[in-house]
């Protein structure tokens, strides 16, 4: 009868549920799970694990996609109708406001440089932009303005981290890392930004707009700045002669870095 | 688990943790998984529980020396984690009333439908049975007949003197057999 019984109890020794084995790897990010998501480009792929969301991405379909991030990241990408609480309470929101929020980002693989221009450009306000050289200013790198482009157009979370924010300082748009780089303009367009105005505006030589009832000069896109009307606004190609005229800098959109 | 593959196992998981990991998740799911289901007697609480004990196992490798994970005897250092899991559980859920604990509840899909046929009524009844045996011969029980783990991994596992495991191993058998061989359930 014993016997029996240890066979029995033998017996009971099950497999592993289907997903447990992935559900952890995910869960240490050592694999991703990924979703689809609406956005302004249509859907996109938006892949995360334990640690954060790790990608964003448009890709024809799920093959391309997955064989992609592997590339990318040298971990597998599986799909899934799940996401965690911790990311899907703030997934949504950091998609539409072109921000992370409080949506945790796996930032991993990327150097210290590559992390410090996210983060930086994570902070330009929906609708406004910045020029490449501003980044660079303000992460403490003058001179890296197109080491700043390069880490932008690796930004692995596109549309969250709004690298589309990011412009020439002649007024054109410049790269942009996910998909057709129409893409950039359609995703400022759906911010509410005027970009021919923008445009217009920087092909002239001005960098900078100021009013005169605050002494105060601005991006031309700074959400301060937009509510100088016509009659008080002056236009500075550079801070030299914003200065000079007696206008000191916005402390929101820091013209000049500090 | 050979004792020749733990070894490699552990040296290979010192020389490179994230490479190696996913062979170790690989090696002990089924294992816990089905630990944890017989202690538990819940299918949705033993996927928790694996799960969160390699999530751990993980975390902790990640901040022990080069050394120290390659003396660890694997096995038994993740069954550590998911009995202190297990006994949590079991013991948080003793505080919220729900429902009685049993060996397949209704969405246990079993072994799988052809070996359904010869599924004896005993192996149903013992996964129940495990569930009413103290928590020393049930772990003992379960962790050297279920999971198949020799009495020296079990005793590091469970922090108890090898011997002692060996007792609550055949004591739990002995009340299981009494039980099972009780034609009425009582």
């Amino acid at each position: 009868m014993t016997d029996h019984i240890i066979t029995e109890l033998g017996g009971l020794r099950v497999d592993a549920p289907a997903g447990l084995e992935d559900a952890v790897l995910v869960a240490v990010g050592l694999a991703d799970h990924y979703v689809t998501r609406p956005t302004p480009l249509g859907e996109v792929y938006v892949a995360f694990n334990g640690r954060g969301v790790s990608a964003v991405d448009v890709a024809g379909d799920r093959d391309s996609f997955e064989a992609r991030f592997f590339i990318d990241h040298g971990r597998r990408a599986i799909p899934t109708d799940e996401i965690p609480e911790r990311i899907a309470r703030h997934l949504d929101t950091a998609i539409a406001a072109g921000r992370p929020g409080r949506l945790p980002i796996d930032l991993r693989g990327l150097t210290e440089f590559q992390t410090a221009v996210l983060l930086r450009t994570a902070t330009i306000p929906r609708g406004e932009v910045r020029p490449y050289g501003w980044v660079a200013k303000e992460i403490g790198k003058p001179g890296a303005v197109r080491a700043v482009g390069t880490a932008l157009a690796h930004n692995p979370v596109p549309v969250i981290i709004p690298c589309h924010r990011v412009v020439r300082s002649d007024g054109t748009l410049g790269e942009y890392s996910l998909g057709d780089p129409e893409n950039k303009r359609t995703l400022l367009e759906a911010e509410g930004l005027d970009i021919d105005a923008f445009t217009a505006l920087s092909s002239r030589g001005i960098r900078f707009i100021g009013s005169d009832t605050t002494r105060v000069f601005c991006h031309p896109t700074c959400g301060r700045g937009s509510l100088i009307t016509d009659r008080h606004r002056h236009d500075f190609a550079d801070e030299t002669e914003a200065r000079a005229a007696g206008y000191r800098p916005c402390k929101v959109c820091r013209p000049v870095a500090a | 688990m050979s004792t020749m593959t733990a070894d490699t196992l552990t040296a290979r998981l010192a020389d490179d943790l994230d490479g190696t990991f996913p062979e170790v998740v690989r090696e002990l799911s089924a294992g816990l998984f089905s630990g944890a289901f017989r202690m538990l007697g819940n299918r949705q609480d033993a996927e928790d529980v694996t799960q969160e004990a390699l999530v751990r196992a993980y975390r902790a490798l990640g901040d022990y020396p080069v050394d120290r994970i390659r003396e660890l005897r694997l096995r038994p250092w993740v069954w550590t984690i998911a009995a202190n899991l297990c006994r949590n559980r079991l013991r948080s859920r003793s505080r919220r009333p729900q429902a009685p604990l049993t060996g397949h509840d209704p969405i246990d899909a079993g072994p799988g439908p052809d070996e359904a046929a010869e599924h004896s009524d005993l192996r149903g009844r013992l996964a129940d049975l495990l569930a009413g045996l103290p928590w020393s011969m049930r772990t003992a029980v379960v962790l050297h007949h279920v999971v198949g783990m020799p009495y020296d991994e079990i005793a590091a596992a469970l922090e108890r003197p090898a011997a002692t495991v060996r007792s609550d191993v055949h004591r739990g058998l002995a009340r299981l057999r009494v039980a099972a061989d009780t034609e009425e359930q009582p």
